[in-house]
């Protein structure tokens, strides 16, 4: 233990910040603003150039921010720049057992906000407008620096701090290291941490399209053979969609051009919204289910999907990335007032177990809700009929469907049921 | 160097030194330490925070507070008080314990003045501080009221001491003994000896007759199911804590 040449190069080293994320996408940002806000220095480190993630053009994609992920972003001082205009509360989920080509059939499943006293379950809010907001809070944050267009080519752990080499080959110095650098996350892959996961074979189809008729807050989510498609309202008449299909049938659907794709699209849920046509850009993002073995090693903690990339069936994805947000922002803040040192494997282990069991229990729900839905077997399909009928018709287990919905239930972090931490 | 004249039992400090090494690690000897410490440490933050007016929020709370942290062992706690600001001083009757201390300050870029030296050779030393720490010590003395005297010597008037120890019951002697070290093994069989145990009543009673005010109790609770600790205004029957101030 007692190297004199060790020391010297620890002594050596100031910190940059006392925190280095690597990843300024969404989760990234949303944790830097928690932690510079109880005090901590964060720099964030990413790849691409600040202008390619505020592109001023609707670019078709938008998420589905459960409440508890909506508390959260006010928390941290993001949903103040959404714009109250850019954000559609969801006021109903209906969910439906849908016959490719026939439309839904009767039995469904409804899901009403006026069921819980907090609020609509979430809203969506289009990406350009959710990055816009991170960026507008970032400047406003003196305990944040961003660097753009940079990658990590090495980092180093010792016993008192992470050592970032960049390219061009200069360094950053922290006590902590988190990767928000999705699911191919190259923190997670510098550290030796391996990952499970499988393919689904379906590749999702998102897009987003303007409709005849009003959409009235109502969220919908058709089960059908191929895979499940969901229709989230935008503000105005305009709604997300979210549609997944086996591999080879989305790349073909993808590659017709607009008036094919929409007449691909309109008999899969029928004509309930009037006449279609799109609003924005189309996107293909092949399903597959990635889950880091540790979320946490010595001096580093991955969050997002960087820890668990999930099927985006319900849009859980960012929602999840955020509680882990609100959790790790809590644990280190509350590790660092009682003078723990926030960065030891004894504190993140804290942040890994409060994480670890409320994403496999998702990753695993929602595995199962797939292959439940995503297939034509008759017994099954009149299971699931039942079952929805059932769902649908007792009001307790309503309640709670509801409550799942908005992300309140399980152990929360503070943020997330918008308290301060 | 020849251990100052003291109260602490010789075949006590010798049972440490072998532990020393260990300290640290999170999983290793002292993992029921590492386990209790953030409990310990959010009862020691909010009282000096409560008592000296300092806001946890900020950077460097406990700054210009002199703490002393008695059986400092490996600095688990004189290591979280420095972080936060205040001049620290670690006070170990075992020997072995200090080197370990001071590498480990040493690497997490902390200043702590880690000494081989008794409370009473410091009491008699007229040292002077803020805080006290006095924390699972107390059971291991051979003249509890002594060495709480010379706590006292050591505070400031209206400085503040916290004591923790642990209850003299059959549920103490089961948890403590028979449990953490003849079941789970988590501390050397030895340890403790039950008979030194200390019930909260007799404790506050001899921290008054050594000076000192007491103002609060606390137990610290282990809950099975969580494998976690917390803090029970209630139920002080294995292992509690004390807060006191001395007067002005």
């Amino acid at each position: 233990m007692d190297n004199p040449e060790r020391k010297r190069i620890v002594r050596r080293m100031k910190n940059t910040s006392d925190i280095l994320i690597v990843g300024g996408g969404l989760n990234g940002p949303a944790l830097a603003l928690a932690l510079a806000q109880t005090g901590f220095t964060v720099t964030v480190i990413d790849a691409l150039p600040q202008t390619a993630l505020q592109d001023e053009d609707f670019d078709g994609r938008g998420y589905a921010l459960a409440l508890a992920s909506q508390r959260l972003l006010q928390q941290v001082g993001v949903w103040q720049h959404v714009g109250e205009d850019n954000a559609q509360p969801m006021l109903e989920i209906k969910v439906t057992d849908g016959h490719a080509g026939q439309g839904p059939s009767p039995f469904f499943m409804h899901f009403d906000h006026a069921e819980i006293e907090e609020g609509p379950m979430g809203y969506m809010v289009e990406d350009r407008y959710l990055r816009r907001a991170l960026i507008n809070a970032l400047e406003n944050e003196p305990n944040i620096t961003m660097i753009n267009q940079r990658t990590v080519v090495a980092q180093n752990v010792d016993v008192s701090g992470v050592t970032l080499t960049l390219d061009g080959g200069d360094t950053l110095r922290g006590q902590l290291l988190i990767g928000s650098d999705g699911r191919k996350s190259g923190t997670a892959q510098r550290a030796g941490i391996k990952r499970s996961g499988w393919d689904y074979g379906q590749t999702a189809l998102v897009c987003a399209i303007e409709h005849e008729k009003p959409h009235q807050g109502i969220a919908h989510q058709f089960f059908m053979p191929p895979g499940p498609l969901a229709i989230l309202p935008l503000p105005g008449s305009r709604s997300s969609i979210v549609w997944s299909e086996s591999t080879a049938t989305a790349q073909a659907i993808h590659a017709l051009d607009n008036d094919g794709y929409i007449e691909a699209l309109r008999p899969r849920f029928g004509d309930f919204l009037g006449d279609m046509k799109l609003a924005g850009k189309r996107f293909t993002y092949p399903l597959n289910l990635t889950i880091a073995n540790a979320f946490i090693d010595e001096r580093m903690a991955l969050v997002g999907d960087a820890a668990h990339g999930m099927h985006p069936i319900a849009g859980q994805g960012l929602n999840a990335g955020l509680r882990d947000v609100g959790a790790l922002a809590q644990v280190l803040t509350e590790a660092s007032r009682r003078g723990e040192d926030f960065a030891s494997l004894l504190v993140l282990q804290r942040y890994q177990q409060w994480r670890r069991f409320d994403v496999a229990t998702l990753a695993a729900a929602t595995d199962v809700f797939n292959r439940l839905f995503s297939n034509n077997n008759p017994v099954l399909r009149f299971g699931r009929d039942i079952g929805m009928g059932v769902v649908g018709s007792l009001p307790g287990l309503r309640r709670s469907f509801v409550r799942e919905a908005a992300g309140l239930t399980g152990d929360l972090p503070n943020l997330l049921v918008g308290k301060a931490i | 160097m020849q251990a100052p004249q003291s109260t602490v039992d010789p075949s006590e400090i010798a049972k440490f030194e072998a532990m020393a090494a260990e300290w640290w690690d999170p999983n290793g000897k002292f993992k029921p330490l590492h386990m209790l410490n953030p409990c310990r440490l959010d009862y020691i933050t909010q009282q000096i925070s409560g008592e000296f007016d300092r806001d946890l929020t900020s950077r460097n709370p406990f700054s210009g507070l002199r703490v002393l942290d008695i059986g400092c062992g490996g600095g688990l706690l004189s290591e979280p008080m420095a972080r936060l600001g205040a001049t620290v001083v670690g006070a170990d009757a075992a020997e072995g314990n200090l080197p370990v201390a001071r590498i480990h300050a040493e690497q997490s870029g902390l200043e702590i003045d880690y000494r081989h030296t008794t409370a009473e050779a410091m009491a008699e030393a007229g040292e002077q501080f803020d805080v006290v720490l006095n924390m699972e010590v107390v059971e291991h003395v051979s003249d509890p009221l002594a060495y709480l005297t010379a706590t006292q010597q050591l505070l400031r008037p209206g400085g503040l001491e916290i004591c923790s120890t642990i209850n003299r019951n059959a549920k103490s002697f089961a948890m403590a003994i028979v449990g953490a070290e003849i079941v789970m093994r988590w501390l050397p069989r030895g340890t403790h000896e039950w008979s030194k145990f200390i019930t909260p009543d007799e404790l506050c009673d001899l921290l008054s007759k050594a000076g000192l005010t007491p103002v609060d109790r606390k137990g610290f609770l282990f809950n099975p199911i969580t494998w976690g600790w917390s803090i029970s205004a209630r139920d002080l029957s294995v292992n509690y804590v004390t807060a006191s101030t001395k007067p002005k």
